[in-house]
């Protein structure tokens, strides 16, 4: 008994110190400038906010940009664009800004903590994920609208829910979901945990998604396409560097990514 | 006197952010913002599901309080351990659990489905059954202290004189561990007014069904920072109107 408490402690110490040391790895990074051998110069840390929805894909040019520029670490934070929003105009040190919607970019660019303006760097478009194998056999919006359909939305302070209204709304189709969730990862899960039989998210979250949920197209989608703007923020620790990571998610090379996780070209 | 800095620090450190939302509060337009129909019915909800969550943690829990302090049974310790987790536990942790066990494809859920046709997340009892899960150790481990203080004598003295046990119970422990339990309840009744990671996680977020004041203040903070301030003190006047009233009866007692 006492053998194993102490192994079980041993290791619990061990993790601990991975984790301490890769800690001061990252940390290391930022406190030494020039150290780093890029061609371009670029060194220390990018920290990037960025819309949830843009998870996968951005995880994806993070490593790719990391291994193209050694010395560059790119730390994320994904959450839903307004709490970034809000986080950013709190002073949160962020260098780079990725929303999932113009009126969260605007909230910043207003408070005066963008530099320049920001571009449109993808489209994204709805779909109705639902469970794998569309057990109940959705094709269209007016599927969710049957009396014992159980339907997520985003609530309509996020971006992904103003999108679902607009295009609710366009197709005229009135659903009463059971729940309106803070972001589109949200959403999703309740779809994926079979909680709900179908939820209004992004083709991109229901592509990363594609073992646990199919997505249906629908037509109406068309009339809410979300634009994406990144922008460099003004009291971004490190300029530089940031700006090379977004001329990067600009390129063909982050475009590439992009779209293959399901986003469309601005 | 050494002492008395870290004091002040320590309550400055605890008070101040109260300040800060007092300093920030938009009093100008806070009658108006007060009477949106939002938010009565956010804080109608909250004050609901808290009291009925409290209820059913003191139906429960004052029994299983009891079974905790005076009946010895092998595995008590780990018994104790177990139904105090969700004190430690992150409450999104408590929602993923109560979604994999009530949840409609939940252990327990799925045949409440088929069977009854009873569905438990996203509905009003999904979130008082979040609070309560939240909430219960707080009531659990007041009245189990208050059981182990309370002198047994009586309970001997009235079991001599032919009182059988569910009198003994009722008529003599539960008089003299009344305050502990009431104790207990405001405790368990503040924590689950002010639960939230494991109502998202597990009820979801709906106006007038699910939404709770806590949910209000989060999503409120996603668009309009002055309406989840006044959320916020709302929330803060119940809790300290509460606490305070009921401060020395639950802080003297054993």
């Amino acid at each position: 008994m006492r053998a194993r408490r102490l192994r079980t402690t041993l290791a619990a110490l061990t993790a601990l110190a991975v984790v301490g040391l890769s800690g001061c790895g990252g940390g290391d990074d930022t406190a030494s400038p020039g150290s780093g051998t890029s061609s371009a110069g670029v060194t220390g840390t990018v920290t990037v906010f960025a819309a949830a929805s843009l998870t996968e894909s951005f995880t994806t040019i993070g490593k790719d940009f990391e291994a193209a520029n050694p010395g560059v670490k790119v730390t994320f934070s994904f959450a839903g664009s307004s709490a970034l929003a809000t986080q950013i105009n709190q002073g949160a040190p962020a260098d780079v800004f990725a929303s999932a919607a113009p009126t969260n970019m605007k909230v910043v660019t207003d408070a005066g903590n963008g530099d320049g303006t920001p571009t449109t760097f993808v489209k994204n478009q709805l779909v109705i994920a639902v469970p794998k194998g569309n057990p109940n056999g959705v094709t269209g919006l007016t599927d969710l609208t049957k009396p014992d359909a159980k339907v997520a939305l985003c609530a309509e302070q996020v971006p992904c829910g103003a999108a679902a209204k607009k295009a609710l709304d366009a197709a005229n189709v009135k659903v009463t979901p059971v729940t309106l969730e803070q972001d589109v990862k949200a959403a999703l899960s309740k779809v994926k945990l079979g909680e709900v039989d179908a939820a209004l998210v992004y083709r991109t979250d229901a592509k990363a998604a594609a073992a646990d949920v199919d997505g249906i197209e629908f037509p109406e989608s068309a009339k809410a396409i979300n634009d994406y703007p990144i922008i460099l923020l003004k009291n971004a620790p490190n300029r530089t560097a940031a700006q090379a990571f977004i001329a990067y998610v600009l390129a063909d090379t982050g475009k590439s990514v992009l779209t293959a996780t399901g986003f469309q070209a601005p | 006197m050494a002492l008395l800095i870290p004091a002040t620090l320590g309550m400055l450190f605890l008070v101040l952010p109260l300040v800060g939302l007092l300093a920030r509060t938009p009093w100008a337009t806070l009658p108006q913002r007060l009477t949106e129909p939002g938010v009565l019915s956010a804080l109608r909800l909250s004050i609901q599901t808290a009291t009925l969550a409290t209820l059913f943690c003191v139906a429960l829990g004052v029994p299983l309080a009891w079974l905790l302090a005076r009946v010895p049974f092998p595995g008590r310790r780990v018994v104790r351990a177990f139904v105090t987790v969700p004190l430690v536990l992150p409450p999104v942790v408590g929602g993923v659990a109560l979604l994999l066990v009530f949840g409609r494809r939940g252990l327990i859920g799925s045949w409440l489905d088929s069977t009854f046709g009873i569905t438990l997340p996203f509905t009003t009892t999904g979130v008082v059954l979040a609070e309560a899960f939240v909430a219960m150790p707080f009531l659990i481990i007041a009245v189990e202290g208050a059981l182990r203080g309370s002198d047994t004598r009586y309970e001997e003295a009235a079991a001599t004189l032919g009182a059988g046990r569910w009198t003994t119970f009722t008529h003599v422990t539960l008089p003299l561990v009344a305050p502990g339990i009431a104790a207990g309840a405001v405790l368990c009744w503040a924590r689950a007014l002010g639960e939230f990671g494991a109502t998202i996680t597990f009820a979801g977020n709906f106006p007038g069904r699910t939404q709770t004041m806590p949910l209000a203040v989060y999503l409120a903070l996603e668009t309009d920072l002055e309406a989840a301030i006044v959320l916020s003190l709302i929330l803060l006047t119940v809790s300290v109107v509460i606490l305070a009233s009921l401060r020395d009866r639950w802080i003297s007692s054993p």
